[in-house]
């Protein structure tokens, strides 16, 4: 505990913006048509197992899981498949795409069970077959992180409420919205794991969502609803864990390795309520927001539903999009295409005007230091941005570029305007290929 | 996907947004620092010393224009650091410099010192700390002349207390009050302490510097001068006099030419602080604000290398 006093680590103050913290989300009507791809986690593509011509109903499998690290897929609307095709991510690869035209009747699955759970591996087993991925925007398959061979080895749960993000309020949302499936779904996960303790991790931007969440635990000393000051990005797994519970997780490690569970608060409701209704993850809470939208608002919107429907719904843009994001400023995704739709861990959908959309001119670095004296991670990107620039992979690992969590700080501070985060991503690849020709060598 | 439509939206990497700090920025705000300086030098040596900061920055300008012309490359001016080059090279200068030998002086640090290295941000030596230095070498004895200060009537050019300190004549020291109001020989913004310490607030409300380099660096002449003289008004004096409050405040500050680090910053300092006291305790110069500072700047890199800090979660292979 002393070490997070003594050493603390940097961030960034970023502006806050929760415009929509105040708003309930509003359920959108049902879109004429979704595209659900089968990509929406880190790992490997779900299966699809539907055709063209097959009627689907809401919650009924579409794409079965490809794997241990991977995630099963299910329709989110009732309707007809129109055809299983390939589309492009928006990382750029291209992966099968489930289109459905829906019937507008969001008619539930015929099948839908609730699970039976006595044991941690059932939980784990029924996370998996609910689709749930860390809704926090990772997308880390969640059954994945609740797959513990030894029940000790987690000391203690930590729920990520932070929502450090400029813009979202998604989080705070379900906070506020959806407590009872919080405080269930908190005491039901504990009750398997059995940890010392319980944190739910929240910024203190959010006084409502703290104050209710209070309330609600007071009865449990071992559950400590902890306000955490609003340093970007203070809902960074390693960042929260270390803030928390004052541990540090090792590279090439994970939380569990220090006896440490993390998971986002709205995956937690969400495996709250499969466990209590069997329906799996179908929809999302979303805020949309930003200069360009004309009634900025938290919706729930069926995943798979197309950006240009729920712009529709949220008044159209009130001025010509220069940018539109998945996610919040500082680390979303710019999308170019308003076909696209919003996946599992989409938890905001901002359009920027022309003006807020302007990308500044990158000068010259003159090592003002900001993004050294900022990193979370105590990263050095003067030093990376010099291994990179002469392709020394061995300087690259030197560096440790490979811990780099692409949160931005430094890139938001910098006076430059480098595109700090567009090396480190390049600099990793390169790491990569390094390693591996080094082991290459000595095979 | 069915249909495109060309909608113009930009792809960019993130983050979206910035703090809104450019590099010009920062420039215009060490520009504004340094204008109490400026004001007090005048008013203390009279119009000249405006004359002579506005020759070394119109060369620098110009300087820095021409280069960019003749190896067509992109014209950079525009970031201002070529104005910070020649206020601070100016306000290093006594205010009897001849016109010439500023204009000298001037191009060398922005021709040589900066854009034969590269430009902003590529430079190893802060340009007006070497520029300073070659004209030391240069123009000996041009920049050995101590203007008389004008405000008060009547005065004639007296010997810096450096001299008097290198001399033993302690006993004429000024009074502290116009130490502290830069009523001494020096040279035109380095003699009035309230208007550089102004600069420095500014600096650290704005955000612009870290404490890190100028307290340590401060505070580390006041401790080491405590100890050679085993008089802590002494040292004061010492810290009041010639270049270090300017030199700490503004050019060992310089980011391009020092760590990156606050604990880098810090270690710098400390080291400026050590030669300053050395060059000004047994050199042949009086005065060793800028030799430090640069011999320091040499030192950077290395620094940065020390005082990496380790990365959270790393394991050592």
């Amino acid at each position: 505990m002393s070490k997070k006093f003594f050493d603390p680590l940097s961030g960034v103050h970023v502006p806050h913006r929760k415009n929509t913290a105040g708003m309930e989300p509003v359920r959108m009507p049902p879109p004429k048509s979704v595209v659900i791809p089968t990509v929406m986690h880190i790992g490997a593509p779900a299966k699809p197992i539907v055709k063209a011509g097959d009627k689907v109903e809401v919650g009924q499998l579409i794409a079965e899981s490809g794997g241990f690290i991977s995630a099963p897929i299910h329709a989110s609307v009732s309707g007809t498949v129109k055809k299983v095709e390939d589309i492009v991510l928006s990382n750029g690869r291209n992966a099968p795409a489930v289109f459905i035209e829906s019937d507008g009747e969001m008619r539930p699955y015929s099948g839908i069970t609730k699970p039976e759970i006595n044991s941690l591996s059932d939980l784990a087993e029924a996370v998996r077959a609910s689709g749930i991925v860390g809704l926090g925007g990772a997308g880390f398959p969640t059954s994945v992180k609740l797959a513990i061979k030894d029940i000790d080895q987690a000391e203690y749960f930590l729920i990520n409420g932070a929502e450090c993000e400029p813009y979202i309020t998604s989080d705070t949302r379900t906070m506020l919205d959806f407590t009872d499936l919080v405080e269930r779904g908190v005491r039901r996960i504990s009750e398997f794991l059995k940890p010392k303790a319980v944190y739910i991790g929240i910024e203190n931007n959010k006084p409502k969502s703290i104050a209710k969440l209070k309330r609600r635990f007071e009865d449990d000393p071992h559950i400590i609803v902890k306000a955490l000051p609003p340093v970007y990005p203070q809902g960074g797994e390693k960042v929260l864990i270390y803030n928390t519970v004052g541990r540090v997780v090792p590279e090439g490690k994970l939380p569990l390795d220090v006896g440490v569970i993390i998971m986002n608060v709205t995956t937690l409701a969400n495996i709250e309520n499969y466990i209590e209704t069997g329906m799996p993850l179908v929809e999302k809470i979303i805020t949309v927001d930003g200069s360009a939208v004309r009634e900025p608002k938290n919706i729930i919107a069926p995943i798979g539903t197309r950006i240009r429907d729920i712009i529709d719904f949220c008044g159209g843009f009130m001025e010509e999009p220069g940018k539109l994001l998945y996610g919040g400023p500082m680390m979303g995704i710019a999308m170019p295409d308003l076909d696209a739709p919003v996946l599992k861990n989409t938890n905001a959908l901002l359009a920027f005007n022309k003006k807020d959309s302007e990308v500044p001119e990158e000068t010259p670095c003159i090592r003002c230091g900001n993004c050294v004296n900022h990193c979370p991670m105590r990263l050095n990107p003067p030093a990376i941005a010099k291994a990179f620039n002469m392709g020394d992979g061995a300087a690259l690992y030197k560096q440790r570029v490979n811990l780099c969590m692409e949160c931005g700080a430094c890139a938001f501070v910098c006076p430059a305007h480098q595109r700090i985060v567009q090396r480190h991503k390049l600099a990793k690849v390169m790491l990569r290929n390094w390693q591996n020709s080094q082991k290459g060598d000595k095979a | 996907m069915e249909q495109k439509e060309n909608n113009n939206l930009v792809v960019s990497v993130s983050p979206h947004i910035n703090s809104g700090r450019s590099t010009r920025g920062v420039m215009l705000d060490v520009i504004i620092a340094l204008c109490p300086a400026l004001i007090a030098g005048t008013v203390i040596f009279g119009w000249r010393s405006l004359l002579v900061v506005a020759v070394c920055v119109a060369s620098c300008l110009a300087g820095e224009a021409l280069f960019s012309l003749i190896t067509k490359r992109k014209q950079t001016v525009g970031d201002l650091s070529a104005i910070v080059t020649g206020m601070i090279l100016g306000l290093n200068l006594p205010a009897s410099i001849g016109v010439f030998p500023a204009v000298v002086g001037s191009l060398f640090a922005i021709i040589v010192v900066k854009c034969l290295f590269g430009g902003l941000g590529k430079n190893i030596a802060n340009p007006a700390a070497a520029a300073r230095v070659f004209m030391l070498l240069a123009f000996s004895n041009a920049m050995g002349s101590v203007a008389a200060v004008k405000v008060v009537p009547d005065t004639v050019a007296s010997p810096t207390p450096l001299a008097l300190f290198k001399t033993g004549e302690l006993a004429s020291l000024p009074k502290l009050t116009d130490m502290l109001l830069g009523l001494r020989g020096g040279a035109i913004g380095e003699t009035c302490a309230i208007a550089l310490l102004i600069g420095f607030v500014y600096l650290m409300i704005r955000k612009v510097i870290s404490w890190h380099t100028p307290v340590v660096y401060i505070g580390t002449v006041f401790l080491l001068s405590w100890l050679i003289y085993k008089d802590a008004g002494l040292a004061l004096y010492q810290v009041l006099s010639g270049g270090l409050l300017i030199g700490a405040i503004f050019m060992a500050t310089d980011y391009v030419t020092t760590p990156t680090s606050n604990l880098g910053k810090a270690v710098f300092g400390l080291g400026c602080a050590l030669l300053t006291v050395l060059i000004r305790k047994f050199g042949s110069y009086p005065e060793g604000v800028s030799f430090s500072i640069l011999l320091m700047n040499l030192l950077s890199n290395y620094i940065d290398k020390l005082t990496r800090r380790k990365p959270l979660g790393e394991v050592k292979a």
